[in-house]
């Protein structure tokens, strides 16, 4: 999967928050609608479409959307 | 992976009872923003849960169900050829607690008696147990006791153990008969993880101690000591959406049964957005699946007997059901089971 895509399906976890907030450099753990459901969500997106578990670590250890793709992508 | 088959036994009882003590949620304010416990409700679904009080046990919740389930029995306690009671919140650390619930049911005295700590697998693995001691010559009829209190480990001010686990006690009757029909069960387990669900302290790696018993500030603000219970529940989640559903196809191509084929789907209680997520990537029928993590949070392995019974309007006479439960190890299972002629109890409370 390419990072352009990986973003798209990350921002469609999210009602709230406008589209153009989201690019590689995003700090998605300081969007106002990242809580429990939309980190859920996330990995629940990660595991279907790319077959990858992600752990809690790995969320903690990702500031930014493209550390969380290459997370997902390793 | 184990996968076993039983031919001739089953459920033929199912009682739970809880504590009558009701916590809701959204008003858990001193300790959590209300901005969380809004995202919280929303993707668990915990509305509310039972907590125990002071000087109720897990053994206490057991022995209400037990004696409400013989109450409606054909079964008498001499009847009974084993017990097994499972729970991380037993009486004391020694003896076992099932060894106490024998006298207090007045179980016969060469009843087979033992305790297993499991967490939220525990009802699936003490099926599987109680199907394999009913299926021997010479025990006819097995009593299940699945128990927890696990308040009294837990933090009020951790922001996802807190608000999540409840309390509750079952009693379940497994007894021999050809009517039951073919079982199927999966048990797993993987250790790597087990740090990802535990009670760090308290046990003998790490004993008691004043520095186990102080509390602490974790990075994400929870606040706890040593000797409560903490989950990474993005782990547990994550491991959970990646696994169960393969659990479940193997079972079915072991069983050679379709997903269609079932009547109902009664998954434990984790999590509402984890069992939606399991059942969706299962292509299950939502619509069959039980729930009850609204009025009970997570009970453990307490919360698929609970299920049963506080969703009994919705069960029918040989049903086909399929069963799951996932935790602390992690450790995991399903099972397919009849439903036939099984009584179910109403909730009580105690």
């Amino acid at each position: 999967m390419e990072l352009k895509e990986f973003i798209q399906l990350f921002a469609e976890q999210f009602d709230d928050t406008a589209v153009e907030l989201f690019t590689s450099k995003t700090e998605f753990k300081k969007l106002d609608e990242w809580d429990s459901l939309t980190a859920l969500s996330v990995i629940a997106m990660i595991d279907e479409e790319m077959e990858k578990r992600i752990t809690g670590a790995d969320i903690r250890n990702s500031n930014t959307i493209e550390d969380l793709f290459n997370v997902a992508n390793s | 992976m184990a996968l076993v088959k039983f031919s001739g036994i089953g459920i033929k009882s199912v009682s739970a009872t809880v504590p009558k003590n009701i916590v809701e949620t959204s008003k858990l304010l001193d300790y959590h923003s209300e901005k969380h416990l809004t995202s919280f409700i929303e993707t668990t679904g915990v509305k509310e849960r039972r907590i125990a009080d002071k000087d109720m046990c897990s053994s206490d919740l057991c022995y209400d169900a037990a004696i409400n389930l013989f109450n409606e029995s054909d079964i008498k306690t001499e009847e009974v050829g084993a017990l097994i009671f499972i729970s991380q919140t037993p009486d004391y650390r020694v003896p076992g607690t099932s060894i106490i619930m024998q006298d207090r049911l007045k179980l016969s005295k060469s009843t087979l008696a033992f305790d297993v700590n499991m967490t939220c697998s525990g009802y699936i693995y003490g099926l599987f147990l109680a199907y394999s001691l009913a299926n021997l010559h010479g025990v006819d009829n097995v009593l299940l006791l699945v128990g927890e209190t696990l308040s009294k480990i837990t933090s009020k001010r951790d922001k996802s153990t807190g608000l999540l686990l409840g309390d509750g006690g079952s009693a379940t009757l497994i007894s021999k008969g050809d009517k039951y029909g073919d079982s199927f069960f999966s048990l797993n387990t993987d250790g790597s993880s087990y740090e990802s669900v535990i009670v760090p302290s308290g046990g003998f790696r790490n004993m008691s101690s004043e520095e186990s018993l102080a509390d602490k500030q974790d990075e994400e603000g929870n606040i706890r000591n040593d000797e409560q219970i903490r989950m990474d529940g993005m782990d547990v989640f994550s491991f959970a959406v990646s696994k169960i559903p393969k659990d479940i196809k193997r079972l079915l191509d072991f069983a050679g049964k379709d997903i269609n084929d079932f009547d109902r789907f009664v998954f434990h209680q984790a999590n509402k957005y984890m069992m939606k997520v399991i059942g969706k990537k299962a292509k299950l029928d939502a619509s069959k699946m039980l729930f009850s993590i609204e009025k009970y949070g997570n009970t453990s392995g307490v919360s698929i007997p609970l299920t049963i019974a506080d969703q009994k309007a919705h069960l029918q006479n040989n049903d086909l059901l399929l069963l799951n439960g996932i935790g602390a190890g992690f450790s995991w299972g399903s099972a397919i089971l009849n439903f036939v002629d099984c009584t179910v109890l109403n909730v009580n409370e105690l």
